[in-house]
């Protein structure tokens, strides 16, 4: 399996002015989605949904079909802004030194953090209706998998190959042949990898969003993660564990009909000049590409496409590349002024909106909050390493173990954990366990199989003349470790721990708080402080929370993983 | 046929053209080049890395504005990529994710050439260049050589006035590239091109004198027409013919005359030495070279032809090579021949040792960059010296390709003569530590 540089990664380390103004302008932005959702509210919008959730298993392939759907309706909302938001970054200078930041900031963002302003803003758009929660939902599902896809995007338009762009410009292709021709299919290894990245992580929030309360707003559309919701209510564990059932079976589907044909054809795009060696085609790519039926429908699908990427729809003339022309700086200074002067009135609007409520004091709670989190998040990752490295290595040294162990870690990796909870809620409330410490690993559940995943990589990438001039010299024990084996998989590694923390920080908005009936339970943290606040409708300390968890985020990726990684690939490839 | 060509079909005047550098003088990349294509000739641009060759081919493609000049397409000014020009690239440039046929009929669809047409068209172009049976396929399937035949496709099928080609022989093996060679001056030669005119670009000697009808020959830094001849023989033509010899002989001795002499004369940049760029030439090919040199049948003097064929090395890489000798002191160039000095000579026969003293000794006589920096960190009580600064002064003489190049090149030459150390991840330059001790 190809390996992606995680997004996240990918962008500037030392922050500077733009990082400022990005998080001042997706703040001012959230504040904006709310002050808009509450000005449109014409009725006390407490008395809405009372979808009523049936926990008969007979009901679950009905609420599975449901949240499913609303999982590939955040994925097309997510390609339109991806093939629009990165294009408009990639081919204006100007709009790319403010849209790349955000973007960057916005990846950074606490997923479940946007739900209390999504929910205000679409519940105050479409008062009472079950359209304004639908929507809500599928936008928070939107905001867990947009990001990167967007990013990746962005990264292969700017690294185009030249002598295809000249190829392009030398034809003279219109704009709008040259982004299906060479643009998209360009882009599409990558687009398509983190796609199908989004989609797993996906699930965690499609479950999440299900079931709301923000203040005295509360919804729950049909769909498993209401079903669980309900389930916890009513201290039902066998509904639980249909609902994991029912989870299992929809992953299982979409891992074997989506998922693996999916990036096997997306190979087709590599841009490579070699034939790779592939692996076995998975059997569904095989039926769409043998069976007679799904021949001709592909060839019909395909024509009335290209018909439509052949169309020139501009008749610009294709100019000449002026080297010695440099951007006007009066442009520039006028588009800086403007950016500032609108970062500034964000900021004002920010401060404004958070100091009516909160005091200095708050902000040193919610720093304290973080530290507690980020606190939990070092440990749980070394905890993680210390179990998953060796795990991992011996899985990807043998080859036979890697082709069992690697698609489960992916498998695993997608099914959404907040389904997991419950029992282990249930063993805490039974043993009066402390909180503060067990419900830490839940954070850690789903996405350790990322790290496990990427150390199988790893382990598996790792040179077979290598391993024969290793064993030849006798390298063996602690040894072997410290000079072959981590320095070998380290690249892997930290892509594998950077999606895991990440994942972590999202994770705790569930996971430090968590209830089984009228039991709740809840731990010190910034995801429980936050989870309070959505609850308690506060939204200043929502925005508080959301922008002190972000910018522990973005610092631990800055400071921590990005030269981490750096130094990793520098020091571990050849050439 | 020269007759009615009474306009020409394109036309280069003054041309020049530079990057903008802040502070310093603009990087001269082209400098006042003229150039006139008349129908039914095939030109070639020939002259090493460095001399602008690819960079006026862009700029008759209208692909690049040039700083300054004027290009003339049939009488017209060029703003952009005109019709009836079309490119074949060094890297064949193919979409992978196209087959042969989509990839050819690219240029039909961007002029909007409908179905039935474009595959009348395509299928004519793929059966004219050998192609047949390959209309399926995906690139990645092709070998190089078929590959760049469905680059040939691709430019031929729009029909073209003037077929551009950069280099389009160097990414292949030498009988493929053989092959591709007569195939297109075979088609040529029977007026079965679609195209009026050629242009290539090339570094390949033999290859400039096989295919072309007039050659022009560059000088680098800045990029010049050195000189311009007629290739007066026909085709077919054949490489051991005597008068075939003489022509590439006498090119090689065009392209090793030491053409900063003409740079003198107007002294753009000042000659310190200190930032002459150093072709990226490692010690153990010196070192190969200068037992080449110094042993049978050479025993000292070599013709740079008859050398590179002995080698399989194209002139592009083999005058670097020899360059960088005759500026350490090892070598003499001198008319196309190579001839080994005592110095050379001494080195060739010496231990890994004795080398490394001697290579020293050379690089301190000759080469003003490495003095500079070992000055620096004998200056500084910590003996360590940021590399940056001494990319920051190059950069203000070349571009930041070739002060990277030069920096890299002048790293490996110190550290085999153990003039300094260098730390890749702090970036500086340090001494060893004994010589620290005694520092």
């Amino acid at each position: 399996m190809t390996n992606y540089t995680p997004t996240i990664l990918a962008g500037r380390r030392l922050p500077n002015r733009w990082d400022g103004a990005a998080l001042l302008l997706v703040m001012g932005l959230l504040i904006a989605l709310v002050d808009v959702g509450r000005g449109t509210i014409s009725t006390p919008i407490a008395a809405i949904q009372n979808t009523t959730i049936h926990l008969d298993p007979s009901y679950l392939p009905y609420y599975a079909l449901r949240s499913t759907a609303r999982m590939f309706a955040a994925l097309f909302f997510s390609l339109l802004f991806t093939l629009t938001y990165a294009t408009l970054a990639a081919k204006s200078r100007r709009a790319g030194m403010v849209l790349v930041p955000i973007l960057d900031i916005l990846q950074s963002v606490p997923i479940l953090g946007f739900l209390t302003f999504t929910t205000v803003f679409f519940m105050g758009l479409f008062p009472g209706k079950v359209m304004g929660a639908e929507l809500a939902s599928v936008f928070v599902i939107f905001t867990s998998q947009a990001w990167n896809m967007a990013f990746s995007f962005y990264q292969s338009l700017t690294t185009l190959p030249n002598d295809l762009q000249e190829v392009s410009r030398s034809f003279r292709l219109s704009p709008w042949q040259k982004f299906w021709r060479l643009d998209v299919p360009f882009a599409m290894p990558g687009l398509v990898w983190n796609t199908m990245l989004s989609m797993s992580g996906g699930w965690f929030f499609v479950v999440a969003s299900e079931a709301v309360t923000v203040g005295n707003t509360t919804f729950t559309l049909p769909g498993i993660g209401s079903y669980v919701a309900t389930a916890l209510r009513e201290e039902n564990l066998r509904a639980i564990f249909y609902a994991i059932i029912a989870m299992l079976v929809v992953i299982l589907l979409y891992d074997q009909l989506i998922f693996r044909p999916l990036v096997a054809w997306s190979a087709k795009f590599r841009f490579e000049t070699t034939a790779a060696i592939t692996g076995p085609e998975p059997w569904m790519l095989k039926l769409l590409r043998r069976t007679q039926l799904f021949r001709e429908i592909g060839e019909t699908v395909n024509g009335a496409m290209r018909s439509v990427f052949r169309l020139r729809l501009s008749f610009a003339a294709t100019r000449q590349v002026d080297e010695s022309r440099e951007p006007s700086r009066a442009v520039d200074a006028l588009w800086f002024a403007a950016i500032t002067l609108v970062a500034a009135y964000a900021g004002w609007k920010i401060i404004g909106f958070i100091s009516g409520t909160l005091h200095w004091h708050d902000l040193g709670q919610a720093v304290l909050m973080g530290a507690c989190t980020m606190l939990r998040v070092i440990v749980l990752m070394a905890v993680a390493a210390i179990i998953w490295v060796p795990v991992g290595v011996w899985l990807g040294l043998r080859p036979k173990a890697t082709r069992i162990a690697q698609p489960i870690a992916q498998f695993l990796a997608a099914f959404p954990a907040n389904l997991l909870f419950p029992p282990v809620v249930l063993l805490i409330v039974h043993y009066h366990l402390s909180a503060d410490i067990w419900l830490t690993p839940l954070m850690l559940i789903g996405t350790q199989w990322y790290l496990l995943f990427n150390v199988i990589a790893g382990a598996a990438a790792f040179p077979g003349d290598m391993k024969e001039a290793v064993a030849n010299f006798h390298i063996q024990g602690w040894l072997w470790w410290r000079k072959v084996m981590i320095p070998g998989i380290l690249p892997y590694f930290i892509t594998g721990a950077i999606t895991a923390s990440g994942g972590a920080w999202n994770a705790s908005i569930v996971a430090e708080v968590a209830s089984w009936g009228n039991h709740t339970l809840a731990a010190h943290g910034l995801g429980a402080y936050i989870a309070e606040a959505t609850a308690n409708g506060d939204t200043a300390r929502v925005v508080l929370g959301v922008a002190v968890m972000s910018t522990f985020v973005i610092t631990f990726n800055r400071i921590l993983w990005r030269p981490l990684y750096a130094y990793a690939t520098r020091r571990t490839t050849l050439g | 046929m020269d007759q009615n060509a009474s306009q020409p079909l394109l036309t280069v005047r003054n041309c020049r053209q530079s990057y903008h550098k802040e502070a310093s003088a603009d990087l001269v990349v082209l400098d006042d080049v003229d150039l006139t294509l008349q129908e039914g000739e095939i030109v070639g641009l020939l002259g090493r890395s460095g001399s602008g060759k690819s960079t006026l081919l862009r700029i008759v493609s209208g692909l690049l504005k040039p700083t300054a000049g004027e290009v003339k397409w049939r009488g017209q000014p060029l703003h952009g990529p005109a019709a009836g020009v079309a490119m074949v690239f060094q890297s064949f440039a193919l979409f992978p994710w196209l087959t042969v046929q989509e990839n050819v009929e690219l240029g039909l669809e961007a002029l909007g050439v409908k179905k039935h047409e474009r595959e009348e068209r395509s299928e004519e172009a793929i059966d004219l260049i050998g192609l047949g049976g390959y209309d399926g396929a995906y690139p990645k399937e092709l070998s190089g050589g078929m590959r760049q035949r469905v680059g040939l496709a691709r430019a031929l099928v729009v029909h073209p006035d003037l077929l551009l080609m950069d280099e389009p022989f160097s990414a292949l093996d030498v009988l493929t590239a053989e092959t591709l060679r007569t195939d297109l001056i075979d088609l040529w030669m029977d007026s079965k091109l679609p195209v009026k005119s050629i242009l290539i670009v090339t570094h390949n000697i033999e290859e400039a004198v096989l295919m072309c009808d007039r050659i022009l020959v560059f000088s680098s830094n800045p990029g010049r027409v050195a000189h311009e001849l007629t290739v007066p023989f026909a085709h077919p033509r054949n490489r051991f013919d005597p008068a075939f010899r003489q022509l590439v002989d006498d090119i090689y001795g065009i392209m090793t005359r030491r053409a900063p002499k003409e740079v003198q004369a107007a002294p753009a940049a000042p000659p310190t030495g200190f930032a002459t760029p150093l072709h990226p030439v490692s010690t153990n090919l010196m070192a190969g070279l200068l037992e080449t040199l110094s042993s049978p049948p050479y025993d000292g003097r070599a013709d740079l032809p008859a050398l590179a064929a002995a080698l399989q090395y194209e002139a592009d890489e083999l005058l670097p090579l020899g360059e960088t000798l005759g500026m350490l002191g090892f070598a003499e160039l001198e008319e196309g021949d190579l001839i080994l000095t005592e110095t050379g000579k001494r080195f060739a026969e010496a231990e890994t040792e004795d080398r490394k003293e001697i290579f020293a000794a050379q690089l301190k006589a000759h080469v003003p960059l490495i003095n500079a920096i070992r000055a620096v960190i004998d200056q500084r009580s910590n003996h360590r010296a940021a590399a940056v600064r001494f990319r920051d002064e190059l950069e203000d003489h070349m571009s930041p390709e070739y002060a990277e190049e030069t920096l890299r090149t002048v790293i490996s030459w110190g550290r085999y003569a153990e003039i300094f150390e260098y730390d890749e991840e702090a970036q500086q330059f340090g001494l060893e530590e004994e010589d620290e001790e005694e520092a």
